[in-house]
Order: structure tokens, then C-alpha cells, then sequence
């Protein structure tokens, strides 16, 4: 006997165990997240995939779904918060889209286009970030960082590893590395890791590797995040 | 999917235009018309969103019949007048931007900033964890092949900021319209939702921030 | 001199690697000796602990970077943190910063040039009732003055160590103003752990039910109820149930002594001279959840108080209360530990503390589960505050009738208020639940009372309108902060104060607080330049708007508190600072153009906008 939830009126079947999140791309509805990955464990910081739950806000990623919640999700103020916030994101760090190599194939971006983002609307940060090129074949570059953890989390769960890590506090969180030097050059990371793989953003790129799918064939070019993600592979 | 708005709303809404036409085209529907003055300049900008302009082709035949220019590159008009838009490309990078922005916001009914460098900084803003010191230092001093470098300080050369900003953190912006350059199609899309009244909103393959 | 030398390090570290052992939960408290004795933490430190522990070294260097009070540069043999409390800054704090560091010849925010000193601001420090204070090496400095300043300076220069200043720096007292039920009465310690006892653990549950006491902290959850789910909790891993209902010893009694909230002292005073009343209630819930280990978790900037709390805990272990075997009775063991914090906010936040005493970040958990089944590595978790465990040793003597006669009926027993601000007497003010803000004001000795900041920046600012109002859950609920502003003082800036403390508490784990704090702040700035605008008010409603609505956890959702509220009740404090035109740029353009000024050594007319 199947249990469901309703989200914006579907019935949508889940199993014991399950999150919201993970009931709803199963059935194929689209809610929008950053720092969600369907094969780690939900993280719940970027609140982009917040909804109303029984007149409550939660992050539907973390919260475990319940026979018979009531579910809003794609309506008026959550999208218009889901935009600030990606709007948040933008003026954070130092994300210039025409001289980064992930353009295209960007989860931040994508969501920014699926949301109809015309401007950062906030005033900019233009924070101090390093970037770390110190790697044979990786790149870390901090200014296109948004602390999902991704990579944190495929370095421990998947990798064995625990080459990343957060440090500071607040608007001054910072991505460390797991070296004396603190550059990524003296980690055990490897190219193939997962951790090199995951990355939603251009802020760990391999190298040697831009624009070799030319603009038009690019993920994100043709398709929205909403129909990549819905769609069996979650880019 | 969400309405293309990024709570430009809460400004007064920007004095409404005449309507010069519907759908997509331009055309005029009357007799007499009083055409659209439009004006644009490139503050810190590599005039590529002008260049993309340019990319409506024979369509800018049709545009003219309905829309004279002020202060463009195309004309010879030092300094804005009353205009009913403002295309603004680049980004704020020194003093005469400045001057330049501010005449174009009091002079323009509608602004609009197009173009990366106008709505986030764009490539120059690349500069902006780099010290000012440095950079003149770099150019003016170390650059190889110079002879006893020295920093201008000529009173008509405009001075830089600190940081480059965008258009939108020194004057109210009615309009954004993203791109490196946004398409020509994007921005004959724009303008004619504009022209007709519309609330411009661009499909999802015209709307790109490279 | 200031960098720790390889010899010196290995002399430091052996003492504490040693002391602590292996376990990973006790990593914070690693890193603050190591602190304490380097004035620092050594990059070499943090590969050692890491190698210690077994745990990633990227593990060890993100709990060094999280907490105020550790430092991964040198920051001086004496460093002096002032208090940044809006109490603080009304009685001159940031003229005597000034005036200090201009003694010193050091830069606020920076370490001297011989390596001698730091001066710095931190939050609140819990001092508001003797303010203007400041922390020298974690030990507290009451009552600033330039005079004092003076000696400060003499002793510093003299590199004089800290244990010998004159004592009188650091008196604190107590300020007990009005006391009633609970501080009134004085408990011999054990009776309330005798009456459990012969009531029995069940029936002393059902005393804490008929009480209806709820948490002190500022939450104000039913505290029967919390150690009710706390008790029933089943918890399984893999390979079965690790902790079933009652009984079982994998339970946790954790005492929430973060009060970290501005303006808050009450627990100071309840830890300073009635620690046995507190102990006596943590051991009380321990019975009646069936834990037999608890922790105090005493925040950093009440490190002086720990040296006195462990002779308490020992004294108490003398008497059979606490340990092996309590009065007696062989199947009751409970003992308690202190951990102390160092300098985070969020800490109070009762998932981001059990966060903090396993030794990680202060970070708060996604919940459901909460830590009553889920909470210290794991199993079935009582977090309340100081003051809560003090109520339920008081109402395990006298039993749960005796405290539901007090107060209102959704607001049993007395509350304990620590009051500063414009007033005569500032201090400790217990009264029954139910109490006005006026019958307070006229008390403490308020002084043409116009706004009143109740429970600290993430509380309310009531209006002299609103000093009928009565202090309870159902009306202005409080953890007990309570700072009266007088007519003079400017609202804007104490709103400005508290922005300022959220963006610096904030604990960066996701996106509405940790960037909406910062725009809260930048915007509050850009109205204090005299660049507001009508629009900047709008922007502060919206991002109010999201951080309510979108954050992780209750600091994020209460940082809009102070604007929203001051935006409503005293609108013109906001007003007269606008300009009287729609729209300023975001930055100082002139300013701006300083440093090409500079560079190009030009000053006319078009260098400057």
C-alpha cells in the first residue's frame, strides 16, 4: 500500500525513509536546490528547496516525508524568495559567467535562468578569495564557492578521503583543504576522484578541460535544470 | 516556471512610452508619430552589446522609421538629452562614468542596463580584489618596455575607483538585459516588448549571463 | 617571540594531548589550552592534534576557524577583547577603546608591532549590569574607566602577568536586586534529590508535569515534556536497540550555560552563587531520564567561573550527590563535565551545542530528529537552561503544586530578570511570572523610560506605549535580558548594534542568514553614513522577510527583530537619518576615488565627485 504526500496538489507516492526531495524527483517533480545530490546525504543549507509544509517552511531535501503532508512548493512567494536567494548567492562571491569555464554546464546559473534572474539585484560583496591552481590537473577556484559541501561530502562517503573541509564562521566561511601547506596541490586528491566530479559550480574544475563543448551543445543551452534533473541524470 | 522579476517592481514603475506598434514588429499605426528618442553609451564596456545591436539587421531599417537617436555612437551628440529610453552598457569604473550615467538617468525615462559589465561588473570588475596601486604600478611603471615609467596625473584623465560597480549601484535601473552580449535577438525582443507596451521578457534560450 | 617555537610547542602539547586522550569530542577543549598557552594556535598544533585524535586535519582547522576566541594568528600576550553590548557602548565603550589603544600604540583589530597586545571587540560578555567590560586572556574587566584604562596600560607594559594584576580589576558581583521563590529561598543541597528519591523518579516527572514549568532559555518548551520524550526515546543502530525506554544509561542531561544572548547575566549570578541549586536539578532530571552523565556547557566568556563550579562538583561528590552510587542508592550514578566554549553565539542553539561539545563546529542540525531522541552522539538528549534545572530542583523538594501557584497559569513559578541599561540598578530581579513592564521599570529605577530591548536583540523593542505589557509566554515571552533605554538615545543605533552582532554570530551554514545578515548590516551602515533612502527601508523590510521565513534556525529567523521592530514602533529614528531623494548609489563615490587621488596626487575639482 503506497503512502503520499501532496505537493501543489499531485498525489506523489513515497516510501518509508524517503525525504520530501527525494519523493518528489522520484515522481518527477522539479523543486530547486543547489546543494542537493541524490547520491549523498541531504545537506540543507542553501534553502533554495524550501516549501510549505501544513503552513510550515522546511527544507524539503532534509525533512522526512509524512503521510498526508500538504506540500506548496511552486508558488508565487516561495519562487520569489528562491530567487533572492540565488540573488544572495551571486553577490557572495565573484561569479563572473563569461570568463568561467563551467558556464553552461553551471547548476547556480541554470537555476538563476530557470527563475528568470535578470540582475544580482544586491549590491555586490567583490569578496577576497584565493583561488588554488597548485594541483596537476585540478583547479579550486574560491570566488565561485558556494558551500554546498559537495565536495566535502563525496570526499568522505565516496572517495575515502577527506581532502575538503569548512573553515571560518559566517560571511567568512571559507573552503580549506586537507594540507599543512593548505593548498590543494598537497592533498591525496585525485583527478578521478568524485569529489573533483560533483563540484554544481565552477569552483573545482579539471584542467585542460574548458570549452571543449562548444556554446549551443552545452547542458544547459537547449534544456532547463528542470528538465536535466527530472530526467534521470542529475547534472 | 516563475515570472521573469527581480522586484524591479517596487520602484515607482518608469514613465509609459508611446506605443509604436504590436506583436513583434515596429510599425507605425498613424499619421503623424512622434518617434522614440533612444540613446546608448558604454561606460566601462567593450562596446560588444553595441556591436550585438547591430546584429537586428535589416530589421534596424524598420526600427528607424519609428525611433531617432540621441547621444550613440552612430551620431555625433556629445552629451543626452531628453530621451524617452537609455541603453547603458558597462560597468562604472571612474569618475566620468559618472558624469556620463547620471546625465543619462536624469535626461532618460527609461533606463536599461545591457550587458554583463553594466548588471554585475562584468570582465573589468575583474580587477576588483587587485590593488589600484598595483595595477598602475603594473602599467604604468613595470610594464616591460616602457622608459622611465611614471603615473599620469593629468587633471583631464578620470580618475578610477577602487572597485568597478555596476550600473544599478549608482543610478536607479528601470531594465536589465543579461548577455555577453545578450543576442541580437534578445535585444529586438526586448525592445519591441518595450515599444509595444509590454513588460519585456526574454525565452529561456535568449536569456544568458555569458 | 610571537610565533611558537617547535621546543616550546612539543613542552605545551605532550601536558595536553595527554590529559585529554584520544577522544575527538574533546577537540574544542584541546584547541583552547593550546590557545591559551601560545596566545595561538600553531599550524604545527593543528597537524599534531589532528594525527592525535585521528581525525582529518581539515577537521582540526575548521573548528580552530569557527570560534572567536581561537586564533590561527598570534594575537599577543595580552589580549583585550571590550564588550560590544549596546549597554557597553552607552557608557563609553567605544571612547575608552579608543583612549586604550592609543596607550598602547596599537590599531583596533590588529596585534602591536612587538607582539605585546591586541585590543579587539567582542559580543556581549554577560557584564551589562557592571559594564563598561572587557576580557583580558578570557579574565573578566568590570567597570572601565580611563583611570583603570591607566593602570591596564602600566601593567601591560610592564608585561606584568594576569594572575598577579590588582584583584580589583576583576571584581564581578552579584547585583541581586529582588529575590523571591527561587533565590530567596535557599535549597541545603541534596533535599531535593531526598524528596525525589522517597517520592520516587515517576512521580517526580508527574511534580515537573503538575508544575508546568517551562524552559528558562527563551524557548519556553515544557520541560516535563522534554524529559518525558527524552526518557521514552528508543534508539536503534545497526545491531539493534542501543537505548531503550528508561533505564538504560545512554542518556544525556546537558546543561545550556551559553547565555550568550546581549544583555543576558541571569545565569552568571546562578552559576556565580547558587551552582549547588543547578547541579542539584541536572542531577534530579538525570533520574527521572535515566542519564548518567551530564554536561555543563559554560560559555568561554565564563571561563573564571570554572575554577569555583568544579570545587562545587567535587564538594558534592564528597557528600554522595553526585557520582557513583548517589545517596546511596546503587542503581543511581550521575556525574557531571564542564566544557567550555570559546566565543560562539550560536552555541546556545541546543543542536549547534551538542555540535560543539562532540568537538566539531557550532552548527545546527536539520531536525526532525530532535536531540531528545537524537541528541549527543547520538542517543536520547536533555538540553535546558541554567535556570530551568534550578526550577526543577526547587520543585523537587517542595513538589509541582507549590511552583504552579506562582505566575500566570500558561506561566508557572518566577522568572529571573537580569536588568541594565538607563537605570539606577541594574542587576538580578526575580519576580513572578505575570509582572509589568512598568511595576519593573519603577524597580530598577528606570530614568524616563522611552523603549525597553526584552530578551536581547532577538526578543522585542517594546515602545513606552506598550509598558503595560506583562512579562510571560503569552505576552512578551523573555530568556531574561531586559535593557532599558532612556529618551536620548539614539534607536537606530542600538538597532544598528544588533545587526552588527547577528552578521558577526552568524553561523555561515546557509544561504538567508549567512548572506542576509551581511546585507542587514551593509544597509544599517549605509543609513548611518547619512545614504539612506526610503528604498533602503523597503530592502531591509524584504530581507527581514526572507531570514524569517527561510532560515535554518532561530538565529537567522530572529535577526530581523531588531529592524522590523524598530521600523514600526519608532519610524522617525529611521527617517530624520534619510536623504530626501528616492535612490543613493550603493558605495561612497568620492570616497572611492581616494585611492586614485592618492596614487596621482591630485585634488581638483574632477577628482572628486
Amino acid at each position: 500500500m503506497s503512502k503520499t504526500i501532496t505537493i501543489d496538489g499531485l498525489a506523489v507516492p513515497f516510501q518509508e525513509g524517503q525525504t520530501i526531495m527525494d519523493a518528489a524527483l522520484a515522481a518527477g517533480v522539479y523543486i530547486p536546490h543547489l546543494c542537493h545530490n541524490p547520491e549523498f546525504k541531504p545537506h540543507g543549507s542553501c534553502k533554495l528547496c524550501t516549501v510549505n509544509v501544513n503552513g510550515r517552511n522546511v527544507a524539503s531535501c532534509t525533512m522526512p516525508a509524512v503521510e498526508g503532508q500538504l506540500v506548496l512548493s511552486d508558488i508565487a512567494e516561495l519562487n520569489a524568495e528562491r530567487l533572492a536567494l540565488t540573488q544572495m548567492l551571486f553577490v557572495e562571491g565573484n561569479h563572473l559567467c563569461p570568463a568561467c569555464e563551467k558556464s553552461g554546464n553551471c547548476q547556480l546559473q541554470a537555476v538563476a535562468y530557470y527563475l528568470g534572474m535578470m540582475s544580482p539585484h544586491y549590491n555586490h560583496f567583490y569578496p577576497q578569495r584565493e583561488a588554488d591552481a597548485s594541483h596537476p590537473d585540478v583547479m579550486l577556484d574560491r570566488n565561485r564557492c558556494i558551500y554546498c559541501e559537495l565536495c566535502v561530502r563525496a570526499s568522505r562517503e565516496v572517495d575515502g578521503k577527506n581532502v575538503f573541509g569548512l573553515s571560518g564562521r559566517g560571511i567568512k566561511t571559507i573552503l580549506v583543504v586537507n594540507s599543512a601547506s593548505g593548498l590543494l596541490g598537497d592533498t591525496d586528491l585525485a583527478v578521478t576522484d568524485k569529489a573533483v566530479q560533483v563540484c554544481p559550480t565552477g569552483a573545482i574544475l579539471i584542467k585542460r578541460q574548458g570549452y571543449a563543448v562548444p556554446i549551443g551543445q552545452r547542458v544547459f543551452d537547449r534544456l532547463t535544470i528542470k528538465d536535466v534533473q527530472t530526467g534521470g541524470s542529475h547534472e | 516556471m516563475s515570472e521573469q522579476s527581480d522586484r524591479a517592481g517596487r520602484f515607482p514603475p518608469p514613465s509609459p512610452l508611446p506605443q509604436v506598434g504590436e506583436g513583434d514588429s515596429v510599425s507605425p499605426t498613424g499619421d503623424t508619430m512622434k518617434k522614440i528618442r533612444i540613446a546608448t553609451c558604454s561606460l566601462a564596456g567593450c562596446f560588444g552589446c553595441h556591436m550585438s545591436f547591430l546584429d537586428i539587421d535589416e530589421r534596424l531599417f524598420g526600427l528607424i522609421e519609428l525611433v531617432e537617436f540621441d547621444r550613440t555612437p552612430l551620431t555625433d551628440i556629445k552629451h543626452c538629452g531628453p530621451c524617452d529610453i537609455g541603453l547603458v552598457e558597462g560597468g562604472v569604473c571612474n569618475a566620468e562614468n559618472v558624469h556620463v550615467l547620471k546625465e543619462f538617468r536624469k535626461n532618460c525615462k527609461v533606463l536599461v542596463a545591457i550587458g554583463a559589465c553594466a548588471i554585475n561588473g562584468g570582465v573589468p570588475a575583474m580587477r576588483n580584489n587587485i590593488d589600484l596601486w598595483d595595477c598602475f604600478q603594473e602599467v604604468y611603471c613595470y610594464e616591460g618596455g616602457l622608459e622611465c615609467g611614471q603615473i599620469p596625473n593629468d587633471p583631464e584623465l578620470p580618475l578610477p575607483f577602487d572597485k568597478v560597480h555596476p550600473v544599478y549601484e549608482v543610478v536607479k535601473v528601470d531594465y536589465f538585459l543579461p548577455g555577453c552580449p545578450p543576442s541580437g535577438d534578445a535585444i529586438w525582443k526586448f525592445l519591441t516588448d518595450l515599444l509595444n507596451g509590454r513588460e519585456p521578457k526574454l525565452d529561456y534560450e535568449q536569456l544568458h549571463f555569458d | 617571540m610571537q610565533q611558537c617555537e617547535p621546543a616550546d610547542l612539543s613542552r605545551i602539547l605532550t601536558p595536553i594531548l595527554d590529559r585529554h586522550g584520544r577522544d575527538a569530542s574533546r577537540l574544542l577543549q584541546m584547541l583552547r589550552e593550546v590557545q591559551d598557552a601560545c596566545h595561538y594556535i600553531p599550524s604545527e598544533a593543528i597537524d599534531r592534534i589532528a594525527a592525535h585524535l585521528g581525525v582529518p586535519r581539515v577537521d582540526v582547522e575548521g573548528v580552530a576557524g569557527f570560534y572567536s576566541f581561537l586564533s590561527t594568528r598570534p594575537v599577543g600576550e595580552y589580549r583585550i577583547l571590550f564588550s560590544g553590548n549596546i549597554t557597553d557602548q552607552m557608557l563609553g565603550k567605544d571612547e575608552l577603546m579608543e583612549y586604550l589603544c592609543n596607550k598602547l600604540w596599537v590599531e583596533p583589530g590588529k596585534v602591536s608591532e612587538d607582539g605585546l597586545v591586541s585590543v579587539d571587540s567582542t559580543s556581549c560578555t554577560g557584564l551589562c549590569d557592571q559594564g563598561p567590560a572587557a576580557l583580558v586572556n578570557g579574565w573578566p574587566l568590570t567597570n572601565l574607566d580611563r583611570n583603570r584604562l591607566d593602570l591596564i596600560g602600566e601593567l601591560i607594559r610592564a608585561r606584568k602577568p594576569v594572575a598577579e594584576w590588582p584583584p580589583m580589576l576583576f571584581e564581578t558581583v552579584d547585583n541581586l536586586r529582588r529575590t523571591d521563590a527561587l533565590l530567596g529561598e535557599p535549597l541545603v543541597p541534596g533535599n531535593g534529590i531526598r524528596a525525589m528519591l522517597s517520592r520516587g523518579a515517576k512521580e517526580t516527572l508527574a511534580e515537573m508535569d503538575t508544575s508546568n514549568l517551562r524552559g528558562r532559555g527563551g524557548a519556553g518548551f515544557k520541560t516535563a515534556s522534554k524529559w518525558s520524550f527524552c526518557h521514552a526515546a528508543i534508539v536503534e543502530e545497526e545491531g539493534g536497540v542501543i537505548c531503550d525506554v528508561g533505564g538504560n544509561p545512554e542518556r544525556y542531561i546537558v546543561c545550556n550555560a551559553d547565555e550568550g544572548e546581549p544583555g543576558t547575566f541571569k545565569d552568571r549570578v546562578l552559576l556565580n552563587s547558587y551552582a549547588n541549586l543547578v547541579f542539584e536539578g541536572m542531577t534530579v532530571g538525570a533520574h527521572v531520564v535515566g542519564a548518567s552523565k551530564g554536561f555543563l556547557y559554560l560559555r568561554g566568556e565564563y571561563r573564571y567561573l570554572l575554577e569555583q563550579l568544579e570545587k562545587v562538583l567535587q564538594k558534592r561528590r564528597e557528600a554522595g550527590l553526585l557520582g557513583d552510587n548517589i545517596l546511596g542508592q546503587t542503581d543511581f550514578s550521575f556525574d557531571i563535565e564542564i566544557h567550555l566554549g570559546a566565543g560562539a553565539y550560536i552555541c546556545g542553539e541546543e543542536s549547534a551545542l551538542i555540535e560543539s561539545l562532540e568537538g566539531k563546529r557550532g552548527r545546527p542540525r536539520n531536525r526532525p530528529p530532535f536531540p531528545v531522541t537524537h541528541g549527543y552522539k547520538g542517543r536520547p538528549t536533555v538540553v535546558d537552561n541554567v535556570e530551568t534545572f534550578a526550577c526543577a530542583a526547587k520543585i523537587a523538594e517542595r513538589g509541582g503544586a507549590w511552583f504552579a501557584a506562582m505566575g500566570t497559569a500558561q506561566s508557572t513559578g518566577t522568572k529571573l530578570l537580569s536588568i541594565s541599561g538607563d537605570c539606577t540598578s541594574p542587576g538580578i530581579y526575580e519576580y513572578p511570572f505575570g509582572v509589568t513592564v512598568r511595576q519593573i521599570l519603577a524597580d530598577c529605577g528606570a530614568k524616563d523610560p522611552y523603549a525597553v530591548q526584552v530578551s536581547g536583540p532577538s526578543g522585542t523593542l517594546i515602545s513606552w506605549k506598550e509598558f503595560d505589557r506583562k512579562i510571560a509566554f503569552e505576552d512578551l515571552p523573555t530568556a531574561g535580558a531586559f535593557m532599558v533605554f532612556q529618551r536620548k538615545r539614539d534607536l537606530f543605533q542600538t538597532a544598528r548594534n544588533f545587526v552588527h552582532f547577528f552578521a558577526h554570530e552568524s553561523c555561515g551554514f546557509c544561504t538567508p542568514c549567512r548572506v542576509g545578515t551581511e546585507l542587514q548590516k551593509k544597509i544599517m551602515d549605509k543609513i548611518a553614513s547619512g545614504h539612506g533612502t526610503a528604498s533602503d527601508l523597503e530592502e531591509m523590510r524584504s530581507l527581514g522577510h526572507i531570514l524569517k521565513t527561510m532560515s535554518h534556525c532561530g538565529l537567522g529567523s530572529s535577526a530581523a527583530n531588531p529592524v522590523l521592530d524598530s521600523l514600526e514602533k519608532f519610524p522617525d529614528v529611521y527617517e530624520r537619518k534619510l536623504k530626501a531623494l528616492a535612490f543613493e548609489p550603493a558605495f561612497d563615490l568620492d570616497g572611492a576615488l581616494e585611492t586614485a587621488r592618492k596614487i596621482t596626487g591630485r585634488d581638483d575639482e574632477w577628482a572628486h565627485l
